[in-house]
């Protein structure tokens, strides 16, 4: 079979014909060559994605004797209506609204301080970007130990306020949720930072030294040519933050002393999701949860090409 | 145009010079700080690796936490007694095993998905790739009740092929080799060809060896993914025979006695394969995720 092919092609001026079984050949190996991935990702990603939309209709559950009924609306109904899954909610859209901007403005003021043709700056590069290496599993509980009341972050917090102020963080209905925010922004926001300099990079110099031949203050320059200029990368980082913030579900697992507590203050979307498929066994309202929680990122991305591809239209 | 004034001009290129000096001095202090910030966390799970239990609680509220001491240095006690605890070595076994997995038979599925979708014409190409780049946006959250539902039915739960047969094929890494191929010059396969080379030879001897730098980020993102799992892992595994690293710290934390020094041994365990091979292989590492932001 090979061989035909390579005939083919080296004579594949002469004739339809064997042009036509060159292509057959090729087409052949383009198959054999995709397979593996094609089967593996029916399988394992579109095959669950469709029966997550068929599922959320029945009355599912992991193991019961019962028989599949289809239910409707039901679990949607139900979700919708659940006060665990509000909180969640609520509590995800907390998160956004506080890291998205905390860590894109934090992100880039890494990023611009690296960028600098300074000595160490690699160095100092390479520091900054270490917690992303580290599994958030491992930094949920080295932060739970500081975040003690006992801890480290207190002794800092009480010489920085001269004992005004410490609090039992992870005990904290108030205070555990920022923590973990904390936690979330140490260790994801040097990967924002990564992608913020591969955009800074990209802006060209000419462009600057045009705004300061102009006269341009340096926070001119930032706002006419920096901002600008990394648009897109801007864009990027606050949706993917804001897809992982959506995702929040290490930290509300590990770090408190009961997943999602102090009286489910950090309880989240994925924890409800978590706790409805897996721990109560609930597959088809797990699955309604999977549904509103994938219309949601898919909302993000969209808003986000839309904005992006308005970028190409205007250059 | 006002060269010729030297003396004028003299103090103020100093005093410029000087405020360069002090601002470059302001940056670096600023650095030193931001540095302090990602590092301490991780300083002091080291320094507590090796400390007594009782020493890593007293320490936690002062700069001793920082410190190793001599007296309360117990060397290798806390990773042995946190093995004889919570089995360490067989969930990092376990974790090397799912991961290795997942990354060695990933780079071969997606690199040769990817490659057929950037250079061999069959019918259906152009909807395989929009499916491709429409399978990247689905998180793998949205996945995982169905997916608890069909393998706990095919009885897969509490086995490692639970955890590495749906993260071998990856729609973002599928992308990142069609990309990476899509511009690689053609001429090389072609002259493979006429020289009588197949196609999988020349895959693998032409193609693959040019596709070093897709490959290398691949394996690092997906060591650095599959490493890190938590979620599926949680609902999938139960006992400590096939649990992973990031469940296994999880379930020891909450297991009494809670002792400190011994979770810390265990989490500078499980974070050290990481820390090495991002400082060895650092250069891939920033290129892969600065591409993967290019694509959006």
């Amino acid at each position: 079979m090979t061989t035909a092919t390579e005939e083919g092609r080296r004579n594949s001026r002469r004739g339809k014909r064997q042009e036509s079984t060159t292509a057959k050949a090729e087409s052949k190996v383009a198959w054999a060559f995709s397979s593996p991935a094609l089967i593996l990702l029916l399988a394992f990603t579109v095959a669950p994605f469709l029966l997550a939309f068929i599922l959320s209709f029945t009355n599912q559950r992991l193991i019961s004797p019962l028989p599949t009924r289809f239910v409707g609306l039901d679990n949607y109904i139900d979700t919708l209506s659940s006060a665990n899954f509000w909180k969640g909610f609520f509590n995800n859209v907390w998160f956004v609204a506080v890291v998205v901007p905390v860590q894109t403005a934090f992100a880039l003021w890494l990023a611009i301080l690296v960028n600098r043709k300074i000595p160490g700056r690699v160095f100092f590069r390479t520091v900054f970007f270490l917690p992303v290496v580290t599994v958030m599993a491992a930094a949920a509980v080295i932060w739970s130990l500081l975040f003690n009341a006992n801890g480290l972050i207190n002794a800092i917090m009480e010489t920085v306020t001269f004992g005004n102020f410490t609090v039992d963080w992870l005990n904290s209905t108030t205070w555990a949720l920022p923590a973990m925010m904390l936690v979330g922004i140490w260790q994801g926001v040097g990967f924002q930072m990564v992608i913020l300099l591969a955009a800074l990079q990209d802006v060209p110099e000419v462009l600057y030294e045009a705004a300061s031949i102009d006269g341009a203050s340096r926070w001119q320059q930032f706002r006419n040519v920096t901002l600008p200029g990394i648009r897109n990368g801007l864009i990027f980082v606050v949706t993917v933050t804001m897809i992982l913030a959506f995702r929040l579900f290490d930290q509300v697992y590990i770090m408190p002393r009961v997943p999602g507590g102090p009286l489910d203050s950090t309880r989240t979307m994925m924890l409800d999701l978590v706790e409805t498929g897996f721990g109560a066994q609930a597959i088809g309202r797990g699955a309604s949860i999977a549904i509103v929680f994938f219309v949601i990122v898919l909302s993000l991305t969209l808003v986000q090409r839309r904005f992006i591809r308005e970028e190409g239209e205007v250059t | 145009m006002t060269a010729i004034q030297t003396s004028p001009t003299q103090p103020k290129l100093e005093s410029m010079e000087r405020r360069r000096r002090i601002n470059l001095i302001v940056q670096y202090i600023l650095m030193v700080l931001l540095a302090a910030f990602f590092l301490f966390p991780l300083v002091f799970m080291f320094v507590a690796a090796f400390k007594q239990d009782a020493s890593v609680l007293s320490d936690s509220d002062s700069i001793k936490a920082f410190i190793p001491d001599a007296d309360s240095f117990v060397g290798l006690e806390n990773i042995r007694s946190a093995s004889s605890r919570a089995s360490v070595w067989r969930v990092f076994l376990n974790s090397t095993i799912i991961s290795g997995f997942i990354v060695g038979l990933g780079l071969i599925v997606n690199s040769l998905f990817g490659y057929a979708l950037a250079r061999l014409r069959f019918r259906g190409r152009f909807a395989l790739i929009a499916t491709i780049v429409a399978l990247i946006i689905i998180p793998f959250e949205a996945l995982a009740v169905p997916l608890l539902f069909i393998t706990a039915e095919l009885g897969w739960l509490d086995t490692y092929h639970v955890q590495i047969l749906p993260f071998i094929a990856n729609p973002l890494f599928i992308y990142l080799f069609y990309t990476f191929f899509l511009n690689v010059p053609v001429s090389l396969e072609e002259a493979a060809r006429v020289d009588g080379a197949g196609p999988v030879r020349t895959f693998v001897s032409v193609v693959a060896p040019l596709a070093k730098p897709a490959y290398a980020t691949m394996a690092i993102l997906g060591f650095l993914f599959s490493w890190g799992q938590y979620l599926w892992p949680v609902m999938v595994t139960r006992g400590v025979n096939v649990r992973p690293l990031p469940v296994g710290i999880g379930v020891f934390k909450t297991t009494p006695p809670v002792q400190w020094g011994d979770i810390m041994a265990f989490a500078a365990l499980m974070t050290l394969p990481l820390l090495i091979i991002f400082l060895i292989f650092q250069r891939y590492f920033i290129q892969g995720i600065a591409s993967s932001g290019v694509k959006g």
